[in-house]
């Protein structure tokens, strides 16, 4: 056996030894001591993160293990250091949380859970055979059932899990189906032989299995119409548990999408999955606007958003192009710093006050200037307003998809365009809100946690940043190859 | 000299930045203090430039003709290979005449309004716009192009709106700003639109090319018509447009008398001194260019003469003693225009060795010491009496004994006397007037006539007539020793300005000659004033109802004179019925219940919409399921039926 192909794993290998290391401290450390483990993840995590970008950096050409069923290459190196950032931000707004009275008991399966789900996602990611796929796709979908339990205490989140477990379950069983007919079909579950053996025969067989293999990851990233559990689910799970779903499964889901529909099914783009996806964009972007128009929780007004930016995401999956690629990848960097640091005011708020409905925001800006700024700069990026980041991931994944050239993607995006100019008008009610409301000021001044704004800090950053550093997204073009 | 150069124009600069952003931090003292210092420094540095550029021989060639330097000249804008905009620093005798008339002033209003503002709400606001519109005049007259002139342009009708609205608590101040900012950016536009058509043809805005070589700017129009008149008649009368605008040329000087809502040092400065003669500079910048076309200077000739007859007429009959100064100042500048446009004999030659051009610039320097002078005496009037009006006035001589004769100097220059100075400028003005067309020079005589007679019946009513019983509250005092030092300046300028050998220093083609009084203009002038001031003395030295009688005797004559032959009403009548009535109206129709309906439409639709799905989100689990499998089905049901 040839052991240098887990140098190709050594993200993975490192996130193993990373999750090790957390169990056995949260395991034989005493019980006072594990106030220190967040901290302790975070620091581990960052230092996995920065190894793990090195390949990527000496531009090492893709490599594989395990008879091809695991690929990885540098943009796929990129996206899950990207994945590793979001989720030590994730975990540095978490602190408080974790440090509160009823998680001090679990706050090491919270960590533990994380990690393991990110390695499922990182096997979603590299698999290039679809039992590995499965593999990590029910890794990271199972234990985020528990962690949507974690405030077992409240009703809400113990519903949420339910629900949540429920239909992951249900999905897996359609995307399992959708599989059994692929593989009848093409005799093989890696990519490449399916993609080969296909190619030459159109069925109806085939456009079912698809449509199940799609419904399947569908589910994960929240397209219409598979993403009715997202509300719920958001509403009802732990803020720090909901920002991870928001953005790191989000992230993780969409580019093994594309790398699925890229390698299995590129062959046959244009009979089937084309046109599929295009319903499904149209749909998800519209109805996760018009969805999001109406409410007031944030956490429930941010998962529609998240389902309509999933389908902005999805445009670079349908561009089927290098520059897709690339600003899908810039796109899910770019979208976790600016959801993250919505989801960093609402932590920072409900930590303090309890408060999460967007009436209660109502002249935020007078008692707590900088959290309104930092949720006014969410806002704007997420609503894609020049000059900060959001701007131009859309203006990117635009790009991708009208590389395209045909008359029916230019549909799309202009269809993407008007649904930019709704959205814009919610993103808009939180700031105004916040900033021209009459003076009833529901929420008092407060001092939020080191934490916290350090969490912040990032955040802003990384959305005014991104916009203007403009090597980040040259570098990813640069490394991205279908 | 580059240095000195750089420093005039970044002084003044630097202290409207200086008091605008830390004013407020500042006591009043320091920051008017400040801005004289500032002012000072320019002053000095100004006047350095402008004598070394005089009398060091280094600045004349061979043949006694003064050079055009450019002190620097750095691209700004590069647009193509040709159309390049730069910023730069031009000398030549008539922006070395400017640098001197804006700087004195500038620096004798700054010192003035010490006293006169003391204690204003806003008084380092103030200073800070004193300073900008400094900078913006400088950059102005020492522009090497027609752009950077037009960007001085634009930022001294900036900073005069500021200063007009100063006291922007009062409704009528507002409003007068709105309207000369209107007025003079509407002008602007043929101005922009002129140079335009001119850098189109001529591919170039630099103005030593265009000037140095007129005969290639007029190969290069072409013969290039438009709407029966040349191309390059469009582009000179647009430009001069502007000038009209600036410089208050009917039908464009709607907006001078109102502005005088301003603080009356401000009056004395812009709109006295320095900004409205920014259109005869224009023109005498472009002078050779405008020797070319003699439609172009017929035009300037008849606006011109229009205008100095009327604003004189209008003058003899105003209330509020800076209104008849605003419509002096709007007759003296149309002086100015005419002796430009008869400086143009039709066939590309100046007539008469250019006499009217160096006239006109001799009368722009003696006119801006005196009428400043006589703003600057009215502020101290008004100071005194808290009232704008001579009705409030009357037998002040007692009272203010330097003001009053500080006032006489002004008057007595403006009308024509000798030896004060307006009699030598207006002189020369006549003279080249008669030169060109015995009518014009009859036409401006008259005019001149006029001029005496409105300025004494103003200076008759306010120091005799009938004097109040102090009603006043208080006895009117003597001006405060900051306002009275001014005015003694400037009187012993008006006084002695007249002898400069204006020949010398600026002509047409910088080729200094010596000028000669033309006794028999100078004698008719001079009768024509005395009789004037004659007439004036009959009817206004002493109460007695001659007036009254006068009034009544020309009831029509008197009531349209004094309500400006209705300028005003028929502007109004023109954007209120016409342009608002006739085009905005059906515009904002359009705009509101079309445009906004078809977004309003947009987003009922999309509430709408929202509404009606919402039952999809019901909470319940099995409903979820349902939707999910319904929805995989029917997209598979739907490709199937389409690729097959």
């Amino acid at each position: 056996m040839d052991y240098s192909q887990f140098l190709a794993m050594k993200q993975e290998i490192g996130l193993l030894v990373v999750f090790l290391l957390v169990f056995l401290y949260d395991t034989f450390m005493p019980q006072r001591s594990g106030k220190a483990l967040p901290v302790f993840t975070t620091v581990l995590m960052l230092a996995a993160t920065v190894a793990g970008f090195f390949p990527c950096l000496l531009g090492t050409g893709s490599m594989s293990a395990f008879a091809g069923m695991y690929e990885t290459s540098p943009i796929v190196c990129a996206i899950k250091g990207v994945l590793n950032i979001g989720v030590v931000i994730v975990l540095i707004q978490s602190y408080v949380w974790a440090d509160s009275a009823p998680m001090q008991q679990r706050r090491g399966e919270y960590l533990e859970l994380t990690l393991l789900t990110l390695f499922g996602m990182y096997l979603m990611i590299s698999a290039r055979h679809f039992l590995l796929f499965v593999i990590g796709l029910e890794t990271a979908s199972l234990p985020l059932a528990t962690m949507v339990a974690l405030d077992k205490d409240h009703y809400e989140s113990r519903e949420a899990a339910v629900k949540y477990i429920l239909t992951a379950i249900f999905s897996s069983a359609v995307f399992m189906m959708g599989l059994s007919y692929v593989y009848g079909l093409s005799g093989s579950l890696y990519f490449n032989d399916i993609a080969v053996n296909i190619a030459s025969q159109m069925s109806p067989l085939l456009i079912i299995a698809m449509v199940f293999v799609m419904a399947g990851i569908g589910f994960k990233l929240s397209l219409v119409p598979f993403h009715l559990w997202t509300a719920d689910v958001y509403q009802g799970a732990p803020t720090s548990v909901t920002s991870y779903l928001s953005v790191i499964s989000k992230g993780s889901a969409a580019f093994a999408f594309l790398v699925i529909l890229a390698q299995a099914f590129g062959t046959i783009y244009a009979d089937t999955w084309e046109w599929m996806l295009y319903a499904l964009i149209v749909l998800t972007i519209t109805i996760g606007n018009l969805f999001a128009m109406r409410q007031r929780n944030m956490k429930r007004f941010l998962a529609f958003s998240s389902v309509s930016q999933a389908g902005y995401i999805m445009l670079g999956v349908i561009a089927f192009n290098v520059t897709g690629m690339a600003s899908l990848v810039y796109y899910i960097l770019v979208y976790i710093f600016s959801n993250l640091a919505a989801f960093g005011v609402i932590q920072a708020i409900e930590n303090a006050t309890g408060k999460l409905s967007m009436d209660d925001y109502k002249g935020l800006y007078k008692t707590n200037p900088r959290l309104s700024f930092a949720m006014m700069l969410a806002m704007f990026s997420l609503a894609g307003i020049p000059p900060f980041a959001g701007f131009f991931s859309k203006f990117f994944i635009f790009t991708g998809a009208i590389a395209q050239r045909s008359v029916a993607i230019y549909v799309l995006v202009l269809i993407a365009l008007i649904n930019t100019i709704i959205s814009l008008y919610y993103y808009l009610l939180v700031v105004k809100a916040m900033f021209i409301s009459p003076d009833e000021c529901v929420i008092p001044t407060f001092k939020s946690a080191c934490s916290e704004r350090l969490g912040l800090w990032i955040t802003v950053a990384g959305i005014i940043l991104l916009g203007i550093v403009s090597c980040v997204y040259n570098w990813l073009s640069g490394i991205a190859v279908m | 000299m580059t240095t000195l150069a750089i420093l005039i124009l970044a002084i003044p600069l630097f202290m409207f930045l200086l008091l605008g952003l830390l004013g407020m931090k500042m006591s009043h003292k320091l920051a008017g203090w400040l801005g004289c210092l500032g002012m000072g420094t320019t002053l000095v540095l100004a006047y350095t430039t402008a004598f070394t550029y005089y009398f060091d021989p280094e600045y004349t060639s061979e043949i006694g003709q003064r050079l055009q330097v450019l002190l620097f000249n750095e691209t700004w804008l590069q647009f193509t290979e040709k159309l390049v905009i730069n910023i730069g620093f031009l000398l030549d005798p008539i922006s070395a005449l400017m640098l001197v008339v804006i700087t004195t002033i500038s620096f004798l209003v700054h010192l003035y309004s010490l006293g006169y503002m003391e204690g204003e709400k806003g008084f380092q606001r103030y200073y800070a716009f004193l300073s900008l519109f400094s900078f913006s005049m400088l950059l102005l007259v020492v522009a090497t192009n027609i752009f950077q002139m037009y960007i001085g342009w634009e930022l001294v009708g900036a900073s005069s709106y500021l200063l007009i609205g100063f006291y922007y608590t009062k409704h009528s101040a507002v409003s007068a700003s709105k309207k000369a900012f209107i007025v003079t950016r509407f002008a602007d536009l043929g101005f922009l639109l002129g140079i335009l058509i001119l850098s189109f043809y001529t591919e170039t805005f630099d103005f030593i090319t265009l000037t140095s070589n007129p005969d290639a700017v007029l190969t290069r129009f072409g013969g290039a018509t438009f709407m029966g008149a040349s191309a390059l008649t469009w582009a000179l009368i647009l430009i001069f447009t502007g000038g009209m605008g600036k410089s208050a040329m009917m039908p464009l000087h709607i907006w001078l008398p109102d502005a005088m809502e301003g603080p009356t040092p401000v009056s004395a400065l812009i709109h006295a001194a320095t900004m409205v003669v920014a259109g005869v500079f224009l023109v005498a910048r472009m002078f050779p260019v405008y020797l070319l076309d003699f439609d172009a200077t017929l035009f300037i000739v008849c606006v011109g003469g229009i205008t100095a007859f009327y604003a004189a007429m209008v003058a003899c009959t105003q209330i509020d003693i800076k209104r008849v100064l605003a419509f002096s100042t709007i007759s003296q500048i149309a002086f100015m225009m005419v002796s430009l446009g008869v400086a143009s004999d039709g066939m590309g030659i100046p007539s008469h060795h250019g006499l009217g051009y160096m006239a006109s610039m001799f009368h722009m320097f003696t006119h801006a010491m005196f009428k400043a002078l006589l703003f600057l005496g009215a502020g101290a009037l008004i100071h005194a009496v808290h009232s704008n009006d001579y009705t409030a006035m009357h037998g002040l001589r007692k009272y203010m004994p330097i003001t009053h004769v500080t006032f006489l100097i002004g008057c007595l220059a403006i009308a024509g006397i000798p030896p004060f100075s307006g009699f030598f400028s207006k002189d020369e003005i006549l003279a080249a007037c008669y030169h060109w067309h015995p009518f014009i020079g009859l036409w401006m005589s008259m005019v001149a006539g006029l001029t005496a007679f409105y300025m004494f019946r103003l200076y008759y009513l306010i120091f005799w007539w009938k004097e109040h019983k102090v009603e006043h509250g208080h006895t009117p005092h003597e001006a405060p020793l900051p306002m009275r030092i001014p005015l003694i300046f400037l009187a012993a300028v008006s006084v002695v300005a007249g002898f400069i050998p204006f020949g010398h220093f600026v002509t047409w083609d910088r080729m200094p000659y010596d000028i000669h009084l033309d006794l028999a203009v100078a004698g008719s002038s001079i009768g024509i004033a005395l009789v004037a001031i004659f007439i004036a003395y009959k009817m206004y030295c002493h109460e007695n109802n001659a007036p009254a009688k006068m009034k009544a005797a020309l009831p029509a004559l008197w009531d349209w004179c004094h309500h400006r032959f209705y300028w005003d009403e028929l502007y109004m009548f023109i954007t209120h019925k016409i342009i608002f009535g006739l085009i905005c109206k059906p515009i904002a129709w359009f705009d509101r219940h079309i445009i906004d309906g078809t977004m309003d439409a947009f987003a009922i639709v999309t509430n709408k919409a929202s509404y009606a799905i919402r039952g999809l989100q019901s909470g319940q689990v099995q409903m979820y399921v349902w939707v999910y499998l319904i929805g995989a089905l029917l997209l598979a049901a739907v490709g199937i039926i389409c690729v097959f």
